[in-house]
């Protein structure tokens, strides 16, 4: 994408019909380390890729517990992904402190799809740069969200966003016909297969980089800790490698994401 | 004392959460900060009294749903002014609820409940509000409100159907709320009441026999309660769904009434 | 305020009742705390009054904070609902900012600056936290309605809570006694002791009765018990 005379501000359009701060504000997710969300009957997973800004720090935190029953992944800016997670809790808590009752998923999420779209429109504001996948387990299952900083929202049977995750798309594609009978255990590795293929052929898969959450019926979000994540890895430990970053098969993107399969690795360190 | 601050209105201790003595969402509260904006003293008179006045309501649990009857009375002080009132209301699929007290502020609340579950439909997910949650908003409307000095006079009752299970509930207008399988409020709580729990202890009822204990208690109630009159409407909530009777006329004897000598 | 009695006492109807509105109702019940070296024992009646009429026999007044802790209240239950909810509520908050659940005596010191944050419109409760503390020793902290706190190993509290305190300095605090030794009251004795004081004040308060509900808070977790008492 180019700098054109039609990306001065977010209120101005291009002949095209196009708002190109926004679709910017959508490059800005995929500056972010891959994270994969996928489903079966019961359970809704989110499985993502942490990276560490140095070989000193610590590995950044990815996932973010939203209530007992929702839990987020970011991708992209990490502010804007804790101020949106802090409204999240917020209203959860409203709703569980007037209802006595969880938030429904969809509910949630059409509401911070409100708040993100009001910054796609004011030219005093600009559009979030982060990108979330949302798990959630309410009365009607359990769902995966995807949000954009287009304030677009999308339900998901499977999705990857961040850095490289055409390949997991590519992956999660290929196989989504058999989440929803799979067990948990299957889920998770299909999961943990689709963010491998995100990587680059030397790094791999470990308990250091990868984050694992899992919520479902009668089990509260949890995310996983060393031990639930080194029995989550054996599953998929030693298997061939379908080699980072192969030929993509169609898009499952909300938008055109050309470019996608670089890994920019920014130099940055408010990006996770 | 300046730099203790206004004493009698503390800054808010903590943002950003459920706020004492308010409540989420609820047309018309403009501020949700604060327990209380007026003082005592300055409470509005016109609220500390009912006007137009209901009386009892009563709910009873039954194997697979709930059942609720009230009268159609509107009392004004002693005086039987409003003889078509009616108080069960359909709000769902899966709730009933019934109201006692100040006839205005039911009208008002109704009003609110009903456009709730029209926002409820336009958002268009499928799903609904349960028994439970209205009966814990009722409570947060009804705390918020006497928190200002400025209560709805009402009892209510809610009954339902919450994942399955048959729900009854009852709130009044401090906001004290809780759940029993029987509950009159009003002078049915001492003249139903024992009847309903009598029943109740001897087995599960199935719902021909709920009915038949409530119209018993309306029976009582209307040649006891001054207050109360021979139309009653009855509702009913199972897994099937809800429906509110059109009101019914009582049969009442009055030919023994000449051999009570009172002393 | 235009008031007819006052200022016009010659067009005052004899009789006629000026209604005022109260804010608060006294709904009654009693909870019993005790601590051990390594548990915490909490107790409440299931009855739920308002004057000589009786809501409910099932009211639970116990509320699970969090696996150790327990807070048990009674008064004005319009007031205990709202506050534990907003207690619940804040005690999420804490969590999702300092990734642990929080210590017993932290929501002790945050109850009793909520309960104070209301001063001049106070929750009319008599509330009594039991758990564990952060070495896994019993503790138990009662409160007056305006957040006055104090941690002891033992605490009557609630409609009763006047005539049970004394039964409890007696069996164990084993006040005004010569010659006597503390040692460490066990678990079975204490919950023995729980259920008898109970029994006591079962029969000399209408406001307590029908069923205690009872749960026991251990390092393993949290044991839940009911005990009958008379139900009239």
């Amino acid at each position: 994408m180019f700098r054109n005379q039609y990306d001065s501000d977010v209120t101005v359009w291009s002949p095209q019909g196009r708002l190109h701060q926004v679709e910017y504000a959508m490059e800005a997710v995929k500056l972010g380390s891959a994270t994969v969300g996928l489903k079966n009957k019961q359970f809704a997973v989110l499985i993502a890729l942490k990276r560490a800004v140095s070989e000193l720090s610590a590995y950044q935190k990815k996932i973010i517990p939203i209530d007992d029953h929702i839990g987020i992944s970011i991708s992209g800016l990490t502010a804007d992904a804790r101020m949106l997670s802090r409204f999240m809790r917020t209203e959860c808590l409203n709703h569980r402190y007037a209802h006595d009752a969880p938030m429904p998923v969809g509910r949630l999420i059409g509401l911070v799809g409100n708040k993100m779209q009001i910054c796609t429109q004011r030219y005093d504001k600009r559009p979030l740069g982060v990108g979330l996948l949302v798990a959630g387990y309410d009365d009607q299952g359990p769902h995966i969200y995807q949000m954009c900083p287009s304030a677009n929202f999308f339900d998901c049977r499977a999705m990857a966003i961040g850095a490289r995750s055409q390949s997991a798309r590519t992956y999660l594609e290929k196989h989504f016909n058999t989440f929803l009978d799979s067990d948990l255990n299957d889920l998770v590795a299909h999961g943990l297969r689709a963010l491998r293929d995100t990587l680059p052929n030397e790094v791999d898969l470990n308990t250091k980089n990868v984050s694992i959450a899992i919520v479902g019926p009668k089990t509260p979000l949890r995310v996983c800790d060393e031990a639930e994540l080194t029995q989550y890895l054996s599953l998929v430990e030693g298997e061939e490698r379908r080699g980072g970053g192969a030929a993509a098969t169609g898009d499952a993107g909300p938008a055109p994401e050309a470019g996608d399969e670089r890994d920019p690795q920014p130099q940055v360190n408010n990006i996770v | 004392m300046a730099f203790m601050g206004d004493m009698m209105n503390p800054a808010p201790l903590w943002h950003n959460g459920p706020a004492p003595g308010a409540f989420y969402n609820f047309p018309g509260n403009s501020s949700s900060f604060g327990p209380i904006n007026h003082t005592v003293q300055d409470f509005k008179a016109h609220s500390a009294t009912p006007i137009t006045t209901t009386t009892t309501v009563i709910g009873l649990k039954f194997d697979k749903g709930c059942v609720i009857a009230a009268d159609t009375l509107g009392s004004y002080g002693s005086l039987a002014r409003f003889r078509d009132c009616p108080r069960v209301l359909k709000v769902n699929d899966l709730i009933l609820l019934g109201s006692g007290g100040d006839y205005a502020d039911y009208q008002y609340l109704k009003d609110i409940i009903e456009q709730k579950i029209i926002d409820e439909q336009c958002i268009g997910d499928g799903l609904q509000l349960k028994p439970k949650s209205l009966h814990c908003w009722l409570t947060r409307v009804l705390y918020n409100k006497r928190s200002k000095m400025d209560p709805l006079w009402n009892n209510y009752i809610v009954a339902g159907i919450q994942d399955g299970e048959p729900f009854l509930g009852a709130v009044d207008k401090l906001g004290t709320a809780y759940e029993d399988g029987t509950i009159a409020t009003g002078l049915g709580a001492y003249m139903a009441t024992p009847l309903l729990r009598d029943a109740v202890e001897k087995g599960p009822l199935d719902e021909e026999s709920a009915k038949a204990l409530v119209r018993k208690c309306m029976e009582v109630l209307f040649y006891r309660d001054a207050r109360s009159f021979p139309r009653y409407q009855l509702g009913v909530v199972t897994a099937a769904g809800v429906t509110v009777e059109e009101p019914v006329e009582l049969k009442h004897d009055w030919s023994l009434a000449h051999m009570i000598h009172m002393k | 305020m235009l008031s007819l009695n006052e200022n016009f006492p010659e067009y005052a109807v004899p009789g006629a009742k000026q209604h005022r509105f109260e804010p608060y109702a006294d709904n009654g019940g009693s909870v019993v705390a005790i601590a051990g070296e390594d548990y915490a024992v909490i107790g409440a009646d299931t009855r739920l009054s308002t004057g000589f009429s009786i809501y409910t026999r099932e009211q639970k007044k116990l509320f699970k904070l969090s696996n150790q802790t327990v807070l048990g209240a009674t008064g004005c239950w319009c007031d205990t609902l709202t506050l534990t909810r907003l207690l619940q509520a804040r005690m999420q908050m804490y969590e999702h900012e300092h990734n642990k659940p929080m210590s017993t005596p932290a929501v002790a010191q945050m109850l009793s600056t909520m309960l104070y944050y209301k001063r001049f419109f106070p929750y009319y409760i008599s509330n009594i936290l039991a758990g564990l503390d952060a070495e896994g020793k019993g503790c138990v902290y009662s409160y007056d309605p305006i957040g006055h706190c104090e941690r002891s190993n033992y605490r009557a509290g609630g409609s009763a809570g006047a005539q049970l305190q004394p039964l409890l300095d007696n069996q164990i605090g084993l006040k005004n006694m010569q010659n006597v030794t503390e040692v460490p009251l066990p678990r079975e004795k204490a919950l023995s002791l729980l259920k008898d004081v109970f029994i006591s004040a079962a029969e000399r308060d209408i406001y307590t009765g029908d069923c205690i509900y009872i749960l026991i808070i251990t390092a393993n977790g949290i044991q839940e018990e009911k005990f009958e008492l008379r139900k009239d």
